[in-house]
Parts: structure tokens; sequence; C-alpha cells
């Protein structure tokens, strides 16, 4: 399989120096933390993303899925954390039922590293990766070039400076679930009021050898204010400058419209 | 090939690429430009109750090597303020000299003892507590540096500047090599910025908060701060200088060592992804 | 990848000689560090002139890249006082985008103005002020304070005055103007609530023949709940804007000051 398809990047070039801007990805300019404890892994995220200086979602979800054991939190181009973990995630599932065992954390991390490894860092997928398998507990970050690192707390994205700051002075060996989870979710916290690129919620995933909790906004420290005026307009404001109606009887003249009987044999399913 | 006069006797644009020509360039304005060599990395400071805590460790890097490990990057002015320097060691080695002179200078005007003096002698007029406070000495930094930046000659630092304002209450600010000013219960510079500033927010957000404080507070927290730095910061060093200013002076410990640093979290790291012996 | 350095002026723009063509060629990376005087702080202003009151606004915020430099930093400044404490000033100042120039051009205006007053025994009014705070900003036309002001202020009728400007000093009196990093956020915001832009009376006619709304001189009140709402929607959406919003009201008693927060993250 071939990596990535450069044919466009001279096309690209020539327009951008003509002046024509680069597309913007939606980048999730984020914090994104994990953390082993005894019995289990926490992973965290909060919930921003941006598009340069403009919050693109203020509710997003960094927290993907995997396995039902393996979750993995993403910083970067929103769209590579999201494909790349769902095309990850597809794979080891079907791994899982060729092999007939539960899917392993380093099968998803090796993954992981040679698929972004192949792209070069040009696929902006920063993960953190967590899960609980037959082997015991793992927790990974894998950069977009291919690297990947193995610790007990671990944080990635913009606020990841914010964030291992709380980790560097509160984390201890052996902590309990909750110890954990208040740890990571001060860690996101760190990175919500500090870092511009990271805002709104907390998301939590607990992760044990029993079962995965997803806590999605596990805080929610930034409600929207109430707005003091109302906005509300008469009916009528808008200027109609002018009006079609379009009758079903009609409807013809616009576009083609075929008529299925109840014979044929392109039925969709859900009709039967 | 292009045959025109113009492009006789040039690298082909094909082949070697736009020809950089402001290599000829003989004329034109003179861009002095500069960048740092030898850095001090972060310098941190929070307020407190009386005063304010400053910290900044010994270290000047070249590059990425460790050059100078015994660089004084806080200095006192006047025992009354503290100034502390990240960015280029010759820049501040400049602003020491400078701010030696000035204090020299202030210490005449206005010696206190001199003062009572002073006040029976009309030939001298110099009214009380009128020699340049932390305030004083942070707007004039900012001028400085806004001057030099206008000049495109800047003095390539980050400046935090300690001590008390003119109501005697404490005074922090920071001051860049664009003159940019702005102050804060907590400031940091450098990676401080990042790593420090969310450990010292913890304890002052707020003007108010950093009031409740008190000085071993605010030290233990400096040295926490001077800690996570060192254990993240690739320019730092686990030796630096600490200093203190409330109403009765400056207290500076320029050789202070990073206290009950913790790597046990190292002793179970095994590889970097599927090792595990 | 060869026509991309083509001398064929239609595909490659027009050629230079030696002399002329640009310096901005230097290989890429070749110097790491050049000084460049400027950088974005960040944070949004907004000023809405009343009947007989001008309410200016700004957020506290002070950002460099992606980080807080202070979560309290006005960039609202009392002008021509007489006092430190600038008591009897009678106009306000709003700067924002790179907060030295904003500083350094605030401190311009103010001694020209205290100079002013000393001199004529009396402030000056806001149109003067504004004249010449455009002529300082011109002044500096090849190396610009790049700062976004707006004055406020009343004027001679005592009607509320708003004055805004370019860094290089194109100005013009309006009725409200937003300025800084949430500017494009908002403006629309107050076209439609100041200005009554799009909105029109209902039923009173048909299409182009439908009736504007008509214009009104906005209540104080009614301007410190749309500041406070702009303020607030653009905290939500812009991550430069937000910890606090600083606020000065402008009437013939005097300027009156209002802190308040806004979120933080």
């Amino acid at each position: 399989m071939p990596g990535f398809d450069f044919s466009n990047y001279n096309r690209n070039a020539a327009l951008h120096a003509r002046g024509v801007p680069l597309p913007k990805a939606t980048s999730t300019g984020t914090t994104i933390v994990g953390c082993i404890y005894d019995g289990g892994v926490v992973i965290a995220a909060d919930t921003r993303a941006t598009s340069g200086p403009i919050v693109a979602d203020k509710n997003c979800e960094k927290l993907h899925y995997i396995a039902p054991n393996i979750w993995c939190a993403g910083a970067g181009t929103a769209a590579d954390t999201e494909f790349t973990t769902a095309l990850i995630s597809s794979q080891l599932e079907l791994h899982s039922l060729s092999t007939g065992r539960k899917p392993r954390v380093v099968t998803c991390m090796t993954m992981l590293k040679q698929h972004l490894f192949r792209y070069q860092g040009y696929v902006g997928a920063y993960l953190v990766v967590a899960g609980v398998d037959p082997t015991g507990t793992h927790l990974f970050t894998v950069h977009a070039h291919g690297s990947t690192d193995k610790l007990p707390y671990v944080t990635m994205g913009s606020g990841s400076l914010a964030a291992m700051s709380v980790f560097e002075t509160q984390w201890r060996a052996q902590l309990t679930r909750d110890d954990a989870v208040k740890l990571c979710a001060d860690a996101i916290e760190a990175g919500i009021w500090n870092d511009l690129g990271s805002g709104s919620n907390v998301d939590v995933a607990v992760i044990t050898p029993e079962k995965t909790t997803l806590m999605r906004n596990y805080i929610r420290p930034n409600e929207r204010t109430q707005k003091l005026g109302s906005y509300a307009f008469p009916k009528g404001t808008t200027a109609v400058l002018n009006e079609k109606i379009i009758r079903k009887e009609e409807i013809g003249k616009y576009v083609s419209v075929l008529e299925l009987t109840e014979e044929s044999d392109d039925k969709m399913e859900v009709d039967t | 090939m292009d045959h025109r006069p113009q492009a006789w006797g040039r690298p082909r644009d094909d082949i070697y690429g736009a020809y950089d020509a402001s290599y000829l360039q003989t004329s034109g304005p003179k861009t002095a430009t500069q960048s740092p060599v030898v850095t001090g990395t972060s310098v941190i400071a929070i307020k407190f109750k009386d005063g304010i805590v400053m910290a900044a460790d010994n270290l000047a890097s070249y590059g990425s090597l460790a050059r100078f490990t015994d660089v004084k990057r806080l200095r006192t002015f006047l025992d009354t303020s503290v100034v502390g320097f990240g960015g280029d060691v010759s820049d501040m080695q400049f602003l020491d000299r400078h701010l030696k002179e000035l204090a020299i200078d202030e210490a005449y005007e206005h010696n206190d003892d001199q003062q009572q003096q002073d006040d029976d002698d009309s030939h001298h007029k110099s009214t009380p507590g009128t020699a340049l406070n932390a305030a004083n000495l942070h707007k004039y930094l900012q001028k400085l540096m806004y001057r030099r930046r206008n000049d495109f000659d800047p003095l390539w630092n980050q400046i935090l500047v300690g001590g008390l304002d003119a109501a005697r209450k404490p005074f922090l600010a920071s001051v860049d090599l664009r003159g940019t000013a702005f102050t804060s219960p907590s400031l940091a510079t450098g990676f401080g910025a990042a790593l420090a500033q969310p450990i010292m927010r913890r304890y002052a957000a707020t003007d108010e908060d950093a009031a409740r404080l008190t000085r071993e507070q605010a030290v233990d927290v400096v040295k926490e701060c001077m800690k996570v730095l060192f254990y993240r910061d690739a320019r730092s060093l686990d030796r630096y200088s600490i200093a203190v200013v409330t109403k009765d002076g400056v207290e500076l410990s320029e050789d202070e060592q990073l206290e009950r640093q913790s790597w046990a979290f190292a002793e179970r790291i095994r590889g970097y992804g599927t090792q595990t012996v | 990848m060869a026509a991309m350095f083509s001398q064929n002026p239609l595909m490659n723009g027009p050629n230079y000689s030696f002399n002329d063509s640009p310096r901005t060629s230097a290989p890429e990376g070749a110097r790491e560090h050049r000084f460049d005087p400027y950088t974005d702080n960040g944070g949004s202003t907004l000023a809405i002139a009343g009947a007989d009151f001008t309410i200016m606004a700004g957020d506290t915020r002070l950002t460099s890249g992606y980080s807080i430099n202070s979560r309290h930093h006005p960039k609202l400044f009392k002008i021509g006082g007489t006092t430190a404490d600038q008591k009897d000033a009678t106009i306000v100042l709003s700067v924002v985008g790179f907060a030295a120039d904003g500083e350094a051009l605030k401190e311009r205006l103010d001694a020209i103005c205290k100079m002013y007053r000393y001199r004529h025994g009396k402030p000056m009014s806001v149109k003067a002020c504004a004249q010449r705070l455009s002529t300082i900003l011109y002044q500096k036309r090849f190396f610009p304070y790049y700062a976004y002001a707006i004055l406020g202020g009343l004027d001679e009728e005592g009607k509320g005055a708003v004055y805004s400007y370019d860094p290089v000093g194109s100005y013009e009196r309006e009725q409200c103007r937003a300025g800084g990093a949430a500017a494009s956020l908002i403006m629309p915001f107050l076209d439609n609530q100041v200005n009554f832009k799009n909105q029109y009376i209902p039923n009173s006619g048909e299409g182009h023949a439908l009736q504007e709304r008509e214009r009104r001189p906005l209540s104080r009140n009614e301007v410190e709940v749309l500041v406070k709402d702009a303020f607030d929607g653009a905290v939500e959406r812009h991550i430069e804007v937000g910890d606090g919003l600083q606020m000065m009201v402008i009437t013939k008693d005097g300027i009156e000051e209002i802190l308040m927060p806004l979120k933080r993250d």
C-alpha cells in the first residue's frame, strides 16, 4: 500500500504562492491526559475544538472508541484523529474476530504507529491510547510521526504542559480509582483555564478489566451565561423579497419521480 | 530557456530556483537583525501578603549546551526591588550595568540618611520616599525596552520586576523585548509561562488570593514550580536563585539546590512500546 | 516542477531585474530569529454612543499565542485628566491589537490632551481630540502603531460620540463600533441591535416596499445589556476573549467604570 499521494503538492504550492489560501482544518488544540492506577487506567479530555482563534465546537468528543476495553484520546487535526481511530478500531475488530482473542492495547498501539509513520506526520493525529487486556493495563502516547511512549501518566495537545504541571506536582504511585479520576480531571482543568486551545468541559473514561465507564461531561465548569436581553423578533421582521410555493403535484417539474410498485425487486430492507 | 536580456547571466530559475537578490543589495535600510545567543530560561514570581517571591535557575545555555552553570539571573535594585531576566545573557548584563548606574544615581539623589539633613538644607531639594520603587523601575524598563524595539535593536529579554509600589503594596510586573508590559498576581517567562503559571494560579488566581498567602506558602509554591521546571524544561538546572521582597528589603539567596525530587515513576517504565523487560 | 519557476510571465507573474526583485526570498530557515517588532495580544473592544452618554467596553485578557499573559489588563483609558487618577477626564480611549503600541499611543494622546488643557484652561473637545489622534497615527504611517483605537466622549451638544480608527489614522464618527479579535463576531450583532439593520416592520408593505424599523436612541440600560451580551457571545466563540469585562460610561457627570467577570476558559 502506497503512502501519501504527493501528486497535487506542486499544484497546491503554486496556488498558494498566488494567494489562494490553504484550506483550514479544524484542529483540536487540546488537552488530553491519561493515568494508570491500581486496577485500571483513566483517560480524560477537554471538549473544545478550534479553527484558528474561533471555537468550532464547544462540546466535542475527543475520547474515541477503539474496542470495548481500549479507548483513545485524540489531539491534533480533528478529522485525522477521528478517521485513524475508526480505521484502527475496524482493523482491530477484524483481527480479534479472526484470532478469536480479545484485542490487545499493544496491537492497537503498533497498528497506529505503523499507520502514522507511513504518512510521515502528514496525518496529524496525536493520541493517548489506553486500555486493559489479558496482559494487563496499558497506557501509551502516539505522535503523528509514529513515535510512541509508555509512561504511568501522560499528557498531549496544546495544554499538555499545563496538564503535566498537575501530574508532576500531585502524582504518586498506588493511586485509587477516585484519586486517578480526580487527578486526570484536575489536569484537564489546568488546560481548560490556562491554555487558550482548550476549554469547556471535562470528559473522563475509566477502563478496568471488567468494563469501561465513559463519563461524558464529568465536570462542566463553563456553562453558558444567561443572556440579559431578549432577542426574539416579531414575526415578519425579516423582509420577504419573493415567494414561490412548489406543490407536491408539480414536483415532477423539478426532479424526476420514479414510482415504486409493491412487487419491485429493489425494495429496501427496512420496508419489509 | 529564457533569452530576454534581463535574464542574461542569471542562474536558470528552472534549475536553481528563484535567485535570492537580497544578497546583492548594497544600499537600502540597515537591518539590525539579531538573535539571542547565550540564554537563560524561565523566571517565575508570585505575590503574597507582604511582598513577592521570585526565582530563576543559575544556568546560561548556548543553544542546547548547558554552557555556564553559575549565572545569577536575579538582581536587586536599591535593596527595594528585584529584577529577574530571561533571554539573552549579554543583554541582561548590559541592563545590569545600566541598572547599577541608575541605582547609584538614585542613591545620591535620595539617600534616606541624608534626608534629615536635606530637610534643613534648602539647597538640595529632594522629597522623602521618591526613590524609584518597583513600579517606577518597571515603567522605566518598559520605556527602555520599547525604545529599543522602535530602533529595531531590541534587548532580547523577558524581564520580571518585583517589589512594592508607591502605596507600599506588593508589586509584580513583566516586560519583554517588544516593550509589552503587564501585571498579574503570578508571572512566569519562557517555559515557566506554560508549566509554572498553572501551578501558581492555583494558589493566587486573583490579587485577593495572593493577599491571603503567607511568605512560607509563597516560597513553597515557587520551589515546587522550580522543581517541575527542572523535570520538564530541558534548558534548566537544579541550582537556582530565589529572592523575597518585603518592606524590610530584599533577601536574595543565589545558590539554592532543588530538594525532594522524585523519580519514583521511572522505576516501573519498560521501553516505549511493546517491550516488557 | 519546472513550471513553478518558469520564466514565462504568464505562468509566473512578472520577471524582475536584480534591482527590483523582492527581498523576501531569503532561503527558508536561514535565519532562526528575525526580529518582528509586532505581536497580537488579542482581546476585543466595543463602543456605543447614546443620546446623552457613550459606553465603551473591552475585555481584560492579554494573550500571546495560546497562553494568557494577564487576566486583568485594561484596554480602556481615561484621557486628558489633570491628575494621576484621571478623575476629571472627559474622554475615553480604547486600544486593542499590539499592547505595547496601544499603551504608547495612549500615553502620547494623554500627554497632548494634558498640554492642551494646561495651555487653554479647558479640556479638549472629543472632536478635536479625535482629529489629533488621527494625526498621531498617521505620523507613524511607515512604522504604524499596530492598534485599533476607538475614542469615546460627549460632543459639543452633549450627545454621545464614538470615533473609530484604523492603525494608520483613517477615522470616522459612528453610532457604534467593535474592534479587535472578535470584531467580526460582535459588529453584525451591533448592526442589528443598535442600528436595527435587517429589521423591518411586519406587514408594512410587500418585498422591497417593506418599511425599515425606525432607529431610536437606546437607553443607557439597554446599551449596557447589549454590551454584556455581545461579550458573553464573543467569549463563547473566540479563544482570545475572556476573563473580565471593563466598561466605562461617559455622561455629563463624569466617567463611571464598571468591572464584570467573564468566563476564564
